[in-house]
């Protein structure tokens, strides 16, 4: 049997798969935007707190992902086997680039833009919203989109923690040592990062502010 | 050639004996004991070489630095004592590469400190309609194109027009001509200078360039090294007899024409 006879034979189970997987990025990448944004934004007046942050999250993805995940079955709450904690470790892992970009795009404004901003009497948090965040955003969207492309990498690993996704087919694949379940993980995965990739590199070069 | 600084209500800013030295305790000083009246009405130009310490005393104006020894008052007021914000909104500052704001347009930059002081639109449109007239720049055709869409001269304009949006008293321009090319540098300098003339504001501008220094001011004072050492009518300016003012004038001779 091809490959192609197997993937139609399946579609059904590869799709829902695909939607699962697709479903833990997305909200996994929420979480991370959410927290990573506004704190990139709070960290360029701080440095103490900017110090902090950005070890903790670069100590975050030192982490390997599969740890991470083992890591935080025994947390209460956002811990245990399945979704929600895959979801919590995905976001996690996601939080560097998304924080490092913000901040990164945030502080290398042209300086005389800056200068002009001060000296026209803006306060620090007008000049924040109004100036530095509107030119950061091609910045923080290039992270997102490396973020992005990790998390659905990452996220198949998930499926060691009973969270599903396309992991399971890769799973499985390893375990009975057919390439066939390997790859109906694998191409949708692929597949998934290169549509995020291409779209969201649209995005950014439609923000981007010369 | 110190001018003593007098104290009358005329003066809008005003120098007493400032010193400012980049970090607390350290030696090398910026500017030291400059002392010096900005009556109203005046364009005084800030001549200098680069690193002589023209552009610290526009930023001790608007507060962007605080003086490590001495005050600096505008319009009275002891630039310490003032908020910030609102010293700075009642002075427009224009700089080399104008600092526009690249992702707003010529209409939103030039409108920012009216929208930011809570006018209404029609008040901020019209204003910004009669600023691009006034810098010479036709509204219909500029308003909504963003700065990279401008030559250097069209956005060292709206930078003027930006400036004024507020109407405030006084004018700081940090070398606004200086990125320019000769021609539109020539250009600029004489619209400038009857637009001065027109708007009456007061007005303090910073220049390595005699040539400019002689065109536009009604008073030239020159900074070497943090220190004020000559001052005088562009009439005056070159019968001084100071080392530096006869280097600067040795400047003229090597670039003659124009």
């Amino acid at each position: 049997m091809s490959i192609w006879t197997f993937f139609v034979q399946h579609r059904g189970e590869i799709l829902a798969a695909t939607f699962e997987h697709l479903q833990l990025v997305v909200i996994a990448m929420a979480m991370a935007i959410l927290i990573g944004v506004p704190l990139g934004l709070l960290l360029v007046h701080r440095k103490f707190l900017r110090t902090i942050a950005l070890g903790i999250a670069s100590i975050l993805q030192t982490i390997p992902s599969l740890a991470l995940f083992g890591f935080l079955i025994p947390v209460p709450f956002i811990g245990g086997i399945g979704k929600r904690t895959a979801i919590v470790a995905l976001a996690l892992y996601a939080l560097l680039p998304i924080l490092r970009n913000t901040y990164v795009g945030l502080t290398s404004i042209d300086p005389a833009v800056l200068e002009s901003a001060e000296a026209m009497g803006m306060t620090n948090t007008q000049i924040l919203l109004r100036v530095r965040f509107p030119l950061a955003l091609a910045f923080i969207l290039a992270g997102i989109r490396t973020a992005t492309i990790i998390t659905i990498g990452v996220a198949t690993i998930a499926a060691a923690i009973g969270a599903g996704g396309l992991g399971t087919f890769i799973f499985r694949g390893v375990a009975l040592v057919s390439d066939k379940l390997l790859l109906a993980g694998a191409i949708p995965a692929a597949l998934l990062a290169i549509l995020a990739d291409l779209l969201l590199g649209f995005l950014e070069r439609r923000l981007r502010v010369t | 050639m110190n001018p003593k600084a007098r104290t009358t209500s005329e003066n809008l800013i005003e120098f007493r004996d400032v010193f400012f030295s980049a970090h607390r305790g350290a030696t090398g000083e910026i500017i030291s004991g400059v002392s010096l009246a900005v009556p109203h009405g005046e364009t005084l130009v800030l001549l200098g070489r680069s690193g002589s310490g023209k552009t610290t005393l526009l930023k001790l104006i608007n507060g962007m630095l605080a003086p490590t020894r001495g005050e600096v008052l505008v319009q009275q007021r002891c630039t310490t004592d003032w908020n910030l914000i609102q010293l700075r909104r009642s002075i427009g500052y224009v700089i080399q590469d104008a600092g526009l704001f690249p992702h707003f347009t010529v209409a939103e930059n030039v409108g920012l400190i009216p929208m930011l002081e809570k006018w209404e639109n029609a008040r901020i449109a019209a204003r910004v309609e009669e600023l691009l007239q006034l810098v010479g720049l036709d509204p219909t055709e500029f308003a909504k194109r963003l700065p990279r869409e401008l030559s250097g001269g069209q956005r060292q304009r709206v930078g003027v027009a930006r400036a004024l949006a507020a109407n405030p008293p006084i004018l700081l321009m940090d070398e606004p001509f200086g990125a320019l090319d000769p021609v539109t540098r020539t250009e600029m300098k004489r619209e400038f200078s009857a637009l001065a003339r027109r708007l009456r504001k007061t007005i303090v501008f910073v220049t390595h360039d005699l040539r400019e220094a002689l065109y536009l001011a009604s008073r030239i004072i020159l900074l070497e090294s943090g220190h004020i050492v000559a001052s005088g009518s562009p009439q005056t300016f070159m019968q001084i007899d100071h080392p530096e003012v006869r280097a600067f004038a040795a400047s003229l001779a090597v670039h003659p024409g124009a």
